[in-house]
C-alpha cells in the first residue's frame, strides 16, 4: 500500500465534508446571473449609445479615443505617430489593418513585424520599440474594454511592453457588457491561451493613493473607434 | 536587493503591536486618509444601492455554489488545464508549496524570480525560502516593490504599501535605487520604480503569480490588475509559475463576471480595472511570446480546515478585496502589521486561525467591537462578525472537548477559572429561582466587590453591581417584573 499524496489527503477532506447535494445547480446561477444583468438599466442600448459610451468610458481611464471611417483611419493615426516622434511601430502585416497602417505610414517612422520568438529579441523589443498597434476583437461598452486576443502575428506583448499602445475596435464589435461579450463570444466553448481586456493605460495608485499612469504597461493607449455599421443595418 | 533585512513577525504580542501602532500618529493617519479615501472610492461605485445587494446575494450564490462543489471543481480544473499543457501541482502546506516552486526552479537553473502580486506566495513566505536556497525573487507590483526594499511585508492585502508616506518612498528609492534624488513627486517615483524594475522582467528566468479565479469548465486563470506586472510576469519569461488558494475556483467562466465586478469596485472603487488577464495555457506552437511552461499551485494550507466545517465554510467565500479592513475601525486604528498576519483585518482574523492555529491567533477574533461593518460591505456577504464569535469560543472551549470539527489549538485561550464563571453565570441566567437569589446577593453584598478585577481594571473603574436591581426600581414604579 502506498502513501496518499497530497492530492489525494487535500480531495479525500473535500469530499468528506461536501454536502451530498448543492443547494444550487449550475444552471440556476447561470439563470440569475443572465436575470441580474437583464435587470441592469442598459448603459449602452443601440449603436450609437455603445459608441458614445465606449468613448466616453476610455477616456475616462485616460484613453486617447477618435472615430474614423474605415478608409480614414490609417491616414489619421499615421498623421498621429508622426506627429508623436514615433520611430519604431511594432504590428502585423500580415493582417488587413496591420497593412493599411503599413503603407499609410511616412518614412520617418518604421513598421516592425513581430516576425520572431520573444527569447530572440527581448532587449531589442523593450529598448527600441516606440509603439505597438493591435486590432481588437470586440469591446466592451459599459467599461470601455478592449478584448485583445493575441496570436502569432499580434503576440502578448505588442500591447504591453512599448510605451504606447495603438489599438482599432470596429463599432459593430462594441458589446454593451462582459457579460453579453462572454456569452454572445460562448467563451464557455474554449478559450485561447491568453485573452486580455484593457481599459486605458497602465496605472497604479500604490504610492499614497495618488494615480499615476505608465506603471509598467503603456503609459499612453489610443483607440480609434471605426465606424463600420452602415445607417441602415444599425442594431 | 538583500533579503537580509526581511523580518518576520510572529503572530504573537498582538496586544503590544496593536498599542504602538496607536501610538504612532504618523501611521494613524496615512490609514485614516488611506480607508477614508478608499470607502469614498467604493461607495461611488455603488449608487444604486438595489443593485448592489442583488449582486452581493449573487456574488454569495456563485462562491457557495462553488463550494459546494469544490473538490469536483478542482478536479475539473486540474484535468482541462493538464490536457491544455499546464502543470498542475497540489501543496497540502506551505512547505510544501515552496518545495514544489523550489524543484520547478532547479529544475530549470533558474537564479532569478519576476513576481506579480500573490497574498498566496506571502502566506508560505515564498520569497525567504527561495532566497535561503540562493534564488532571488523581485516584486514588481509598485507596493510590493515598495514594501520589499523596505525589509517590510505589506499591510494592506489590495494596497502593500498603504502605511508609507510618498516621503518614506522618495528616501527608500534615493537610498537603494542608484542615480535616484530625493523627490516626492509620484509621477517620477513611478517612473524610477518602472525603470528600475523593467530589465528584471528581461532578465527572470520564471514569472511567479497569484490568481483571483479559476473557471473550472474551461481551465481558465482569471488574473486582475491595473499596472502591467502581472502580465508582464506572466508572458515574458520562459516560465510562468500561479500559485492560488485552493478555494479560488468557480463552476463557469462566466460565474466570475458579476465577481470581477464585485471585486474590483469593493477593492479600489473601479468598474473595471485596467487589464483582466486570462490565461488557458502555454504558448502554442506558432505563437511568439508566452510562457512555454506554465504550472498552477493549489494550495490546502488549513483550508480543508474550514472547509470542514459548515459555518466557517463561509470564510472561503472571499473574493480579497479587502473591503472588509478598509470599513474595519479596529484596521483603520492599528494598521495592517500589528496583526502580524500575512492577511490583516477582518478577513485575516478570521482565515489566519486556520492557516497558522489558535494558538497563535487567539488574540486576534477578540480585536473586534463586532461593530458589523465588515459583514455590512463583504461582497459576498460572508458572516464575518459571526464567525469571529464562533472563534472566539473555539478559542475558549476546553481543548480536551470533543467535537465533530475540531480546530487546531481549540482551547488556546482556555482558563479552568473563567471556565467555571461562565457555567455558574449561564446557569443563573437560564433558572429564574437560581437568578433571583443571585440579584438578592449582589445587590446586598456589593460592598464586597473586589477593587481589582483581572485584566478589566488594567484600563477601567471596577465592576460594583448596583443597590437596587433593574426590576425591584422597576416594581417601585409599578411596572410587572
Amino acid at each position: 500500500m502506498t502513501a496518499l499524496t497530497a492530492r489525494e489527503r487535500m480531495l479525500g477532506r473535500l469530499r468528506a465534508a461536501a454536502p451530498a447535494t448543492s443547494a444550487t445547480t449550475t444552471t440556476e446561477i447561470d439563470g440569475r446571473i443572465d436575470a441580474h444583468y437583464a435587470g441592469c438599466a442598459p448603459i449602452a442600448d443601440g449603436f450609437e449609445a455603445r459608441v458614445a459610451s465606449m468613448q466616453a468610458a476610455l477616456e475616462a481611464s485616460h484613453a486617447e479615443v477618435w472615430r474614423a471611417t474605415a478608409s480614414a483611419w490609417p491616414a489619421l493615426l499615421a498623421d498621429k505617430l508622426a506627429q508623436a516622434g514615433v520611430r519604431r511601430l511594432l504590428l502585423d502585416p500580415s493582417q488587413p489593418a496591420g497593412a493599411a497602417l503599413k503603407q499609410a505610414l511616412p518614412p520617418q517612422v518604421e513598421a516592425v513585424g513581430y516576425d520572431r520568438p520573444i527569447e530572440q529579441w527581448k532587449a531589442e523589443l523593450f529598448d527600441t520599440v516606440d509603439a505597438g498597434f493591435t486590432v481588437a476583437r470586440s469591446g466592451i461598452a459599459a467599461t470601455g474594454t478592449l478584448i485583445l486576443t493575441p496570436d502569432a502575428g499580434s503576440p502578448r506583448t505588442v500591447s504591453l511592453v512599448p510605451p504606447l499602445h495603438v489599438a482599432l475596435v470596429h463599432a459593430s464589435t462594441l458589446h454593451a457588457d462582459l457579460h453579453t461579450a462572454a456569452r454572445t463570444e460562448r467563451w464557455r466553448d474554449g478559450m485561447p491561451t491568453n485573452l486580455v481586456m484593457v481599459s486605458g493605460p497602465s496605472k497604479t495608485s500604490d504610492i499614497q493613493q495618488t494615480l499615476a499612469y505608465g506603471a509598467h504597461g503603456p503609459r499612453r493607449m489610443w483607440v480609434v473607434i471605426v465606424d463600420d455599421i452602415d445607417a441602415g443595418s444599425q442594431a | 536587493m538583500s533579503e537580509s533585512t526581511l523580518h518576520f513577525v510572529p503572530s504573537q504580542d498582538f496586544k503590544t503591536r496593536a498599542r504602538e501602532a496607536l501610538d504612532d500618529p504618523k501611521l494613524r493617519k496615512s490609514f485614516r486618509g488611506a480607508m477614508d479615501f478608499l470607502q469614498g472610492k467604493r461607495l461611488a461605485q455603488f449608487p444604486d444601492a438595489d443593485e448592489l445587494e442583488h449582486l452581493r446575494d449573487l456574488g454569495e450564490a456563485i462562491r457557495q455554489h462553488a463550494l459546494a462543489n469544490l473538490p469536483d471543481l478542482l478536479v475539473q480544473l486540474e484535468s482541462n488545464l493538464t490536457a491544455a499543457g499546464v502543470q498542475v501541482h497540489w501543496a497540502e502546506t506551505a512547505d510544501e508549496a515552496n518545495a514544489i516552486i523550489h524543484r520547478i526552479a532547479q529544475a530549470k537553473q533558474a537564479r532569478r524570480v519576476i513576481k506579480g502580486k500573490s497574498m498566496a506566495s506571502e502566506e508560505i513566505e515564498l520569497n525567504h525560502y527561495l532566497a535561503e536556497r540562493g534564488v532571488d525573487c523581485i516584486e514588481s507590483d509598485m507596493g510590493e516593490y515598495i514594501v520589499q526594499l523596505a525589509g517590510e511585508k505589506p499591510s494592506h492585502i489590495v494596497m502593500p504599501a498603504i502605511h508609507k508616506t510618498k516621503g518614506d518612498i522618495a528616501t527608500l528609492f534615493e537610498q537603494h535605487i542608484p542615480d535616484t534624488p530625493y523627490t516626492e513627486d509620484v509621477d517620477a517615483l513611478i517612473q524610477t520604480g518602472r525603470r528600475a524594475l523593467r530589465q528584471a522582467f528581461v532578465e527572470a528566468d520564471i514569472g511567479l503569480s497569484g490568481v483571483n479565479f479559476a473557471a473550472a469548465d474551461t481551465g481558465t486563470l482569471w488574473l486582475v490588475e491595473n499596472e502591467g506586472n502581472g502580465r508582464l510576469s506572466t508572458t515574458v519569461p520562459d516560465v510562468h509559475i500561479a500559485i492560488m488558494g485552493m478555494e479560488k475556483v468557480v463552476a463557469r467562466l462566466e460565474h466570475i463576471v458579476p465577481l470581477s465586478s464585485l471585486l474590483t469596485r469593493s477593492a479600489t472603487g473601479q468598474a473595471i480595472t485596467t487589464y483582466f488577464n486570462l490565461i488557458s495555457g502555454p504558448r502554442r506552437e506558432g505563437e511568439r511570446d508566452g510562457p512555454r511552461e506554465v504550472h498552477l499551485v493549489l494550495l490546502d494550507n488549513g483550508r480543508t480546515q474550514a472547509y470542514a466545517d459548515e459555518q466557517l465554510r463561509a470564510t472561503l467565500q472571499c473574493i480579497r478585496c479587502g473591503a472588509c479592513m478598509n470599513h474595519c475601525p479596529v484596521y483603520t486604528r492599528i494598521g495592517g502589521h500589528a496583526y502580524g498576519t500575512t492577511y490583516p483585518g477582518p478577513i485575516g482574523k478570521i482565515i489566519s486561525p486556520h492557516l497558522l492555529g489558535l494558538e497563535a491567533t487567539a488574540d486576534l477574533p477578540t480585536a473586534s467591537s463586532l461593530c458589523g461593518a465588515c459583514g455590512e460591505v463583504c461582497p459576498v456577504r460572508i458572516p464575518i462578525p459571526q464567525l469571529l464569535v464562533r472563534l472566539r469560543t473555539e478559542a475558549n472551549r476546553n481543548p480536551e472537548e470533543q467535537v465533530a470539527h475540531p480546530l487546531r489549538g481549540q482551547g488556546a485561550k482556555f482558563s479552568r477559572g473563567e471556565h467555571l464563571i461562565w457555567r455558574f453565570w449561564s446557569g443563573a441566567f437560564s433558572h429564574p429561582k437560581a437568578y433571583r437569589m443571585f440579584r438578592w446577593a449582589a445587590t446586598r453584598l456589593r460592598a464586597l466587590t473586589p477593587a481589582k478585577q483581572m485584566g478589566w481594571t488594567q484600563h477601567r473603574t471596577p465592576l460594583t453591581p448596583a443597590a437596587r436591581s433593574l426590576s425591584d426600581l422597576l416594581k417601585d414604579k409599578g411596572q410587572p417584573e
